[in-house]
């Protein structure tokens, strides 16, 4: 099995450095997309069917087919690459950030190339100081490269790139929050439409893509679409970095192709249950568990999306705030039958299409989950007027 | 116009506006919180969920936010649908799960928008034991009360306090389910416009704090339509009473003028009205002092006075009514009529007067403002001259760059989208007065200048507009460019409008706005032209003629009048100490028509105790040049009535002919339209007495279950008949025809389900568009089309500052230089102490530092003023608070020679 | 009064943006990084520099989580409480925490040492449980591992 992303990720932790990737091939992908027209490039990344990796999986060349190129086009232009990585149980971003900063700064100076971008920014997770660390001292050597900056390695084509270390909030993940967030604003989610594309950052054209995402640009210019295809099992082409933790013998992080199965990952990568422990349920982006207490494991996820509610639309302040509390209750054996009647309203109300952004929408989904497959667990919580697992 | 479908009925609607707006046009009862007529969707509290179906064939359909939809061509949506009515019975649940419940001692009760939006929903159980969050609340000055606890998290607040009129103090902070909206500290809120919370805020978190003092629930006053008193902008407001005193002051929309705000002066000067200066009996002089008379006893020996007397005269107000003041002009005749304002005041009224009428600039409604898209400010500093034009003046900065959205075809109703390509952008917006003004934020460029200056610039900006226009001489290479600059900007603009007015006492000043917005309709353009007036009534004055005060003095001086009465007006506040001395000396009689006691009543052989605002009918004329017609809102208690019906009754006391034909109110409108050709119009600013809807009369109160019987039930328990009132169509009763009157005969805005200020979407003809019927008043100046526009003559020499002497320029506060509402303890809270302004650099000159006693002389009196170093100040000129230090009447600008004490 | 040092890293970043504006969330980070957090004073100062009211910087530093508008401890002990850390174990740590420091989530001891402080997932899942101190990042935890880590910050 081919990798492309991890396959110069240093095995002793450290970052490599510009010589070492440049030694392994690194920019050359850079080079190729230089001498092609900026147009071209967005056509070899539509080709290469690539995805968005940050969750939604929008075709990452069309989304950038919608940003107005040539001459005429509102500038600046801003290439903003998401590197808030805070989806509980998701840890795939700061591995490629802290083992191999180039490989990011390539792939984002693609990308601003082909969109014609002329300012990029890594919104960084505020607590990922080893990230920023190597990212800076990354930057700093492609400065002095001219990989970056005025007329790049000739070409006549300029990009700035700066680091922004977040305030941290959940929302800046959102790409229209991490607009707002990059303003020095609140990282409320933005209306749609307009897409960021045409009334982005500072009100200007842009582009908010995942840092994965990113991350294989410049591969797959330098390899071709075709290649890029053909390294996946299904019609998303590319390979993905899938993660396991909680109670599985050998937790970590597998770079494997695109649309490997939860049991391939959890039983051949990450090597089945613990001993004794027997598989239960598992929150995709990572976490698995077994012998843990359903109702308080969605408790525990439930008042993660409260807490980072941004306050804006009435379902996702209002709505989680109350489904945590009732939670809460239920775990503490305070819970009533009607609860469960009420829980289940709440992930209707705060539900797809109800709310402004998707954060609302993507919490109540393990709620509804568990509801269904561990109903008898919360019956005996309500029941028994205690949690069964304390 | 598109058809859409709601509930599987097809109607017609503008497809340029949200499906909320369409719905609310066609009269469904969908609830909203977040969205606001004047603000705009944002899609935050969800309340207006509707059902959306891709066809007829789709019966599965998914919930949208009306507000965040727009109201295209083929739209199909329920409002019924069960999944809909669902989801906002949740929304109101979820928002109800921190709310307090308070009802019963919140002063937002019975006109509650959330009340009103929670009946509207059916949700009325609350199915969640857990604690609600609580917060403290915070002191934010006299006017508005806090009280968070109470907060659903709309954002209404913030967005209309810092997007709409432009303030930086009030925010929201936290989020999630705690976000709490307020000031980073404790403190008065900055902006004048901060009382509009007090509408904005959909339930009880920002209420009135002067109403608490006195406090009434709505259905519990007693309201009529009226018009603000504060300034010469003539907003619509409705007054409401309870127990023969005026309890507070809300905006009444008026499309044309005030639209849903007001400022803050208009909202709370009111309580001069209940002040403890009110006179309230009539007062005649015995043994030196005043003291009550009966009022038969009044009327008699006043026209006793007055009977055979050839040497009588009037001396208006601008602050009067027309009505009153044209009772007067009858009862003395028109040559021995005076208007009532200081010699400088009158000529600049006059004049400005006269340009309007001779257009071809058209005068500018606030609407028009608003809509303006280059705005060019000489000498006025609007925010505290006359506060509503700035708040319309911020939202024209944004006519420009809103063309770039609309190309991008956001609709403008999508307020976030189109603030996120704006950004900080503004359209071209130039201000041009001596000191700094709070509107300077959004401003393309300012010119700090003495007055000569600042009509050099604007005669300028003529001449570069159009080189028929005379040239400035000897002007600077600096403002020249600027004086270009700010002709294209104009030229170049669909809709632009000069604002000028009388505040710097220029006449130079006035003529410049004039010339600019000739030379701009001479190019072709519809230019508007707003001219500030100094009071409520300042132009109906200016156009009902009548001589200056300095005119009535002579008169007096040279033995022709003795016998003088004076309507409304406070002498002292018109012309110096020293000059009314010699007059008051060679007065016999002096008869006062006044609501308070002023150094002018203190002089008078009789005062009479006239009604204020709002216990009166009458008609204004705004800046505009539209008169409005205001009623009152009660009976005064005591023997307090209009100026007019005491002049009428001492008219008929002393034989005067044409009293005796005069029947009421409607009779002197008419007497008034006719004798005044200007004021022809004035009759069609509302419907007479005779109007009746249906037969019946318009309630002045609210229905209500409670029966008005049980107010007085300690003293008497039969039911008094209410007063009567020949005077207008209104009845002082809950009791006539319950639909909606016509727009200037309307109290109170109500409808059935909706109790708050928010039911005037039931009463517009479209959202944000005209009253039905038309917006209430009549314009009584419309120039000529291809006007005259003859071009003024500059000033020849540009300002030149002195070595011993500074030029005094009147500089404005909102709270502080208008006389009535300084009367209201709340604004007179606000109000800076006297100073004098001085540049830093003749600060230092002068060898004073802030705060350090700099003496004057101010028209003979000699002044001591604590020195406030202002940096923008240009040098050579000192400013002197208009209001807080008497200026009227002293010739200002004028030189003068300060010293350090 | 800001320091030199923060005006000019603040400064150093405005060509970063194309509005100063901007800078509210970097400027606020500034300050806290050599003061360890953000005073109204502090806001003030600020404000006059970026041209950003008060009350704008406020509302935007209550709603982060990692500007600290209160007085912290030397040391800032952040405890991961997501998904991965309490399926592994975080109850029990926070517990050893604060029984070891006597103080509980959100507060500072009494010599001004620690500030104990909840955070959402480190992105450390399969070295989960982890915890922060300062900008050191402390994984696969247990409670002997814990009493020597808090050794290393005096």
């Amino acid at each position: 099995m081919e990798k492309v992303l991890t396959k110069d990720v240093p095995a002793d932790g450290s970052a490599l450095d510009i010589q070492g990737y440049e030694k392994a091939g690194g920019y050359q992908g850079l080079r190729k997309a230089l001498k092609m027209a900026p147009n071209e490039v967005v056509e070899v990344v539509k080709q290469s069917n690539l995805r968005g990796r940050g969750g939604a999986g929008f075709p990452t060349g069309l989304k950038w087919s919608f940003v107005p190129r040539g001459a005429g086009a509102p500038h600046p232009k801003y290439l903003c690459a998401n590197a808030d990585e805070m989806e509980p149980g998701t840890f795939k971003d700061r591995l490629l950030m802290e083992s191999t900063p180039h490989q990011l700064i390539e792939g984002m100076i693609c990308a601003a190339y082909a969109i014609e971008a002329d300012v990029a920014y890594i919104f960084l997770r505020g607590e990922y100081f080893l990230s920023a660390e190597r990212l800076r001292k990354a930057l700093a050597e492609a400065y002095a490269k001219n990989y970056l900056g005025k007329n790049i390695l000739g070409s006549g084509y300029s990009l700035e790139m700066h680091l922004h270390l977040s305030g941290g909030r959940y929302m800046c993940g959102e790409e229209t929050g991490l607009l707002n967030a990059l303003e020095g604003k609140r990282a409320n989610p933005r209306t749609k439409p307009p897409f960021p594309q045409i009334s982005g950052l500072f009100g200007k054209p842009s582009i908010v893509q995942n840092i994965e995402t990113l991350c294989n640009i410049h591969h797959i210019i330098n390899n071709g679409p075709e290649w890029f295809k053909g390294l996946s099992k299904s019609a998303d082409a590319g390979t993905k970095l899938y993660g396991a933790s909680g109670k599985v013998k050998r937790p970590g992080l597998w770079e494997l192709p695109m649309g490997t199965t939860v049991r391939e990952i959890l039983e051949e990568h990450a090597g089945g249950m613990k001993e004794g422990l027997k598989f239960r349920g598992l929150l995709p982006g990572g976490a698995s568990t077994d012998f843990t207490c359903p109702v308080g494991f969605v408790q525990n996820l439930e008042h993660f999306f409260a807490q980072e509610s941004c306050g804006w639309c009435t379902p996702c302040w209002s709505g989680l705030s109350w489904a945590e509390k009732m939670l809460q209750s239920i775990e503490d054996g305070q819970g009533q039958e009607s609860d469960l009647e009420r829980l289940a309203f709440i992930c209707r109300f705060a539900g797809p299409g109800n709310t402004f952004c998707a954060l609302a929408p993507g919490a109540v989904e393990p709620l509804q989950s568990a509801l269904k497959y561990f109903r008898e667990d919360f019956e005996r919580h309500i029941r028994e007027k205690r949690c069964p697992w304390r | 116009m598109a058809k859409i479908w709601v509930d599987d009925k097809w109607y017609e609607v503008n497809p340029d506006q949200s499906l909320l707006q369409a719905c609310l046009e066609l009269g469904f009862d969908l609830p909203y919180f977040c969205w606001h007529p004047a603000l705009g969707s944002v899609g935050a509290c969800r309340q207006c969920a509707v059902k959306q179906f891709k066809d007829e064939n789709d019966t599965q359909g998914r919930i949208v936010m009306s507000c965040m939809t727009p109201a295209s061509e083929g739209t199909r949506i329920s409002v019924k649908d069960p999944d809909a009515a669902a989801f906002r019975a949740g929304v109101i649940e979820g928002l109800m799960l921190n709310h307090p419940h308070d009802c019963p001692v919140c002063d937002e009760g019975g006109e509650c928008h959330l009340q009103d939006m929670t009946v509207m929903t059916g949700h009325n159980y609350r199915r969640t034991p857990f604690p609600k969050r609580t917060f403290r609340n915070q002191y934010l000055g006299p006017l508005v009360n806090h009280e968070m606890n109470r907060c659903i998290q709309c954002y209404r607040c913030v967005r209309y306090y810092r997007e709409y009129a432009g303030g930086t103090d009030l925010q929201v902070f936290r989020s999630r389910n705690i976000a709490f909206f307020g000031r980073q500290e404790d403190g008065i809120l900055e902006s004048e416009f901060a009382g509009n919370l007090v509408e904005i805020c959909p339930t009880g978190v920002f209420t009135d704090k002067t109403l608490k003092q006195h406090y009434t629930r709505k259905w519990d006053l007693q309201m009529a339509p009226s018009v603000c008193v504060h300034c010469g902008l003539g907003c619509s407001t409705s007054t409401g009473e309870r127990y023969g005193s005026l309890r507070r002051i809300l905006n009444r929309y008026n499309g044309e003028v005030n639209g849903y705000f007001l400022c803050d002066r208009g909202r709370f000067g009111y309580e001069f009205v209940n002040s403890e200066q009110r006179v309230r009996q009539p007062l005649s002089r015995q043994d030196g002092k005043l003291k009550a008379l009966a009022k038969p006893k009044a009327v008699e020996q006043v026209a006793g006075v007055l009977k055979g007397n050839e040497k009588v005269i009037g001396i208006g107000s601008p602050r009067a009514s027309l009505e009153s003041n044209f009772a007067l002009r009858s009862l003395v005749g028109p040559d021995r009529f005076f208007s009532g304002m200081s010699d400088e005041s009158f000529h600049l009224v006059s004049m400005m007067a006269e340009i309007l009428r001779q257009g071809p600039a058209r005068s500018a409604s606030l609407r028009d403002i608003e809509l303006s898209d280059a705005v060019l400010i000489l000498g006025e500093d609007v925010s505290n001259v006359a506060p509503r034009i700035a708040l319309a003046a911020h939202q024209s900065v944004r006519q420009q760059p809103m063309e770039t959205t609309d190309k991008m075809k956001i609709p403008r109703w999508l307020d976030h989208p189109v603030r996120e390509v704006i950004q900080h952008d503004t359209g071209p917006l130039f201000i041009a007065t001596p000191n700094a003004t709070r509107l300077d934020d959004v401003a393309t460029a300012t010119y700090r200048a003495a007055p000569d200056d600042i009509a050099r610039l604007g005669f300028a900006v003529a001449h570069a507009v159009d080189f028929q226009s005379p040239a400035v001489p000897d002007i600077s290479g600096e403002l020249q460019t600027l004086a270009e600059r700010i002709a294209r900007t104009l030229k170049a603009a669909k809709r632009p409008l000069v604002v000028a007015g009388p505040s710097v006492k220029s006449e130079a000043v006035i003529q410049a706005a004039a010339n600019v917005a000739r030379a701009l309709s001479k190019d072709g353009k519809i230019a508007s032209l707003s001219f500030t007036m100094p009071e409520a009534n300042s132009l109906g004055l200016g156009l009902m003629g009548g001589g200056n005060l300095g005119a009535a003095f002579k008169l007096v001086q040279e033995g022709k009048a003795d016998t003088v009465i004076v309507l409304e007006n406070d002498l002292y506040l018109r012309t110096s100490a020293k000059s009314l001395e010699d007059f008051m000396q060679a007065v016999r009689h002096l008869v006062v028509l006044d609501h308070v006691s002023t150094p002018t009543t203190a002089k008078a052989e009789f005062v009479l105790p006239a009604s204020a605002f709002a216990e009166s009918d009458g008609t204004f004329v705004n800046n505009e040049g539209r008169a409005q017609r205001f009623f009152q809102a009660y009976l005064p208690k005591d023997d307090i009535q209009e100026s007019w019906r005491w002049l009428l009754e001492i008219m008929e006391a002393a034989g005067h002919p044409e009293a005796g034909s005069w029947r009421g109110f409607d009779d002197l409108v008419s007497a008034a339209a006719s004798a005044v050709p200007a004021l022809a119009k004035i009759t069609e600013a509302a419907p007479t007495a005779k109007f009746r809807m249906v037969g019946e009369k318009i309630p002045r109160s609210p229905f209500r279950y409670s029966g008005r019987t049980a107010m007085l039930a300690n003293l008497n328990v039969s039911e008094p008949k209410p007063p009567d009132d020949p005077d207008s169509a209104l009845a002082f009763s809950m009791e006539g025809y319950p639909d909606q009157p016509p727009s200037s005969l309307t109290p109170f805005f109500w409808a059935p389900g909706w109790n708050s200020i928010q039911s005037v979407n039931k009463f517009q003809s479209e959202i944000n568009g005209p009253l039905r019927g038309g917006d209430p008043g009549v314009r009584l100046i419309e120039p000529p089309q291809g006007g005259s526009g003859l071009y003024f003559s500059g000033p020849s020499r540009p300002f030149e500052a002195r070595a011993d002497e500074w030029l005094l320029v009147p500089v404005y506060h909102v709270f502080g230089s208008e006389e009535l509402s300084c009367l209201a303890p709340a604004i007179a809270q606000l109000a800076p102490k006297p100073y004098i302004a001085l540049s830093a650099a003749d600060a230092e000159r002068l060898r004073v530092k802030e705060g350090d006693p700099v003496d004057l002389n101010l028209a003979g009196a000699a002044l001591r003023l604590p020195a406030m170093v202002q940096p923008d100040l240009p040098n050579g000129l000192a400013g002197l608070p208009a209001g807080l230090v008497p200026l009227e009447g002293s010739g200002l600008p004028a030189w003068t020679r300060l010293s350090r004490s | 009064m800001l320091s030199p040092e923060e005006r000019q890293e603040i400064v150093a970043e405005f060509e970063h943006y194309p509005d100063k504006r901007a800078l509210t969330i970097d400027a606020m980070k500034i300050v806290q990084k050599h003061r360890g957090w953000v005073s109204d004073e502090a806001l003030k100062d600020i404000s006059e520099l970026l041209g950003v009211s008060v009350a704008d910087l406020d509302s935007v530093a209550t709603f982060y989580n990692l500007i600290f508008r209160k007085p912290v401890g030397r040391h800032v002990i952040m405890v991961c409480d997501s998904i991965s850390c309490w399926v592994m174990g975080y109850d029990r740590l926070r517990d050893h925490l604060m029984n070891r420091l006597g103080i509980k989530m959100g507060e500072t001891t009494a010599d001004g040492r620690f500030t104990l402080l909840p955070i959402v997932c480190l992105g450390t899942c399969d070295h989960a449980p982890a915890l922060m101190v300062d900008e050191d990042l402390h994984r696969d935890l247990d409670t002997d591992k814990i009493d020597s880590i808090l050794e290393q910050y005096k």
